[in-house]
């Protein structure tokens, strides 16, 4: 018990250090002035994909396309813009491919429906394996090895 | 019927594999744009080297150009800037230079060391313009018609074979 709260307090120690260089040195975030323009600009920025670093999100990566990215999200968020808009606005220009849920369509059904697709077809053969092996007679199956019975010498 | 048992799984091995090579071969960086045969994104620009002068879309319509997103701090542009030299020689198209995210002064000293292939180019210091085209990675080079629609792109440095294959004969085509 003890030994868990130590662990986590040097976890929580370790991460508030590294925290601060996590950060980037140089020029500080951009209007942070409106905490609700910064909430709604991280969530939505959290839903597009950095084309400069592609398994980051927008909100994540400091590289500079998406610094720039988030300052325009701030500014069409002023605008007075809906989310629906900022995320047109995005894919306008970089394709369905920044967005992190991609959208359901012709094109996408294969990303959508595949992985449910290979479940189906795996518990189909499955079903079919199994119903198959229960119509066999018991003689065609190798004695189960009986663990109480006397070992034969 | 036992030859069938044997078959299918092989035919699947077989299809899987070859979708695995495909997948191997593809380019997760090359992204394509949704700008293609859409309307070239309007703008309106100073000229890198004379701010007093303004350089729009409009300007351009009715031509073919090319426009190539480049900057100074940009080492894949060192490496096409050779072709892009050769290709002014040769062009019949405008080349229009976006200067992405650079300062004056440096796209300036850049294109004075390394040469200037452009018609003219554009300064985009904060990278608003290039936005709008969907830049990620410079360089990229863009064919717009003469209606102003983007008909190809290419992201990243431009190659001989891209030259050869993809640009010249859309240029053809696009008879210029």
């Amino acid at each position: 018990m003890s030994e868990t709260r130590r662990i986590l307090t040097r976890l929580a120690l370790m991460l508030a250090l590294a925290a601060p260089a996590a950060l980037p040195a140089r020029d500080a975030p951009p209007a942070a002035d409106d905490p609700a323009t910064e909430t709604r600009m991280t969530r939505i920025a959290a839903e597009l994909r950095c084309l400069v670093c592609q398994n980051q999100t927008i909100a994540d990566s400091n590289a500079p396309l998406a610094v720039d990215l988030r300052q325009q999200v701030r500014e069409m968020i002023r605008r007075g813009d809906s989310d629906r808009q900022i995320v047109d606005y995005m894919t306008a220009r970089y394709g369905d491919f920044v967005l992190y849920r991609p959208p359901f369509k012709g094109s996408t059904a294969l990303l959508w429906f595949g992985p449910a697709a290979l479940l189906a077809g795996g518990l189909a053969v499955l079903v079919v394996v199994l119903r198959r092996r229960n119509r066999l007679g018991a003689d065609r199956f190798e004695p189960d090895e009986d663990v109480d019975e006397e070992p034969t010498t | 019927m036992k030859a069938l048992k044997f078959v299918i799984p092989l035919i699947l091995l077989v299809v899987l594999v070859v979708l695995l090579a495909r997948g191997l071969k593809l380019d997760p960086r090359e992204v394509p744009s949704p700008l293609i045969g859409k309307p070239a994104p309007a703008f309106a620009l100073t000229r890198l080297d004379d701010a007093s002068r303004t350089i729009r879309r409009d300007d351009l319509l009715g031509r073919v150009w090319v426009l190539n997103v480049w900057a100074s701090w940009c080492a894949a542009c060192r490496d096409e800037h050779p072709l892009l030299l050769d290709f002014a020689k040769r062009a019949r198209v405008p080349i229009l230079g976006l200067n992405y995210k650079d300062q004056r002064a440096d796209g300036q000293a850049w294109l004075a060391r390394f040469g200037d292939p452009y018609t003219a180019s554009m300064w985009d210091g904060d990278g608003r313009v290039g936005i709008d085209f969907g830049v990620y990675g410079v360089p990229e080079t863009f064919v717009i018609d003469k209606t102003g629609t983007v008909r190809f792109k290419h992201i990243g440095a431009l190659t001989p074979d891209v030259m050869a294959t993809r640009i010249e004969p859309l240029l053809k085509q696009l008879d210029v």
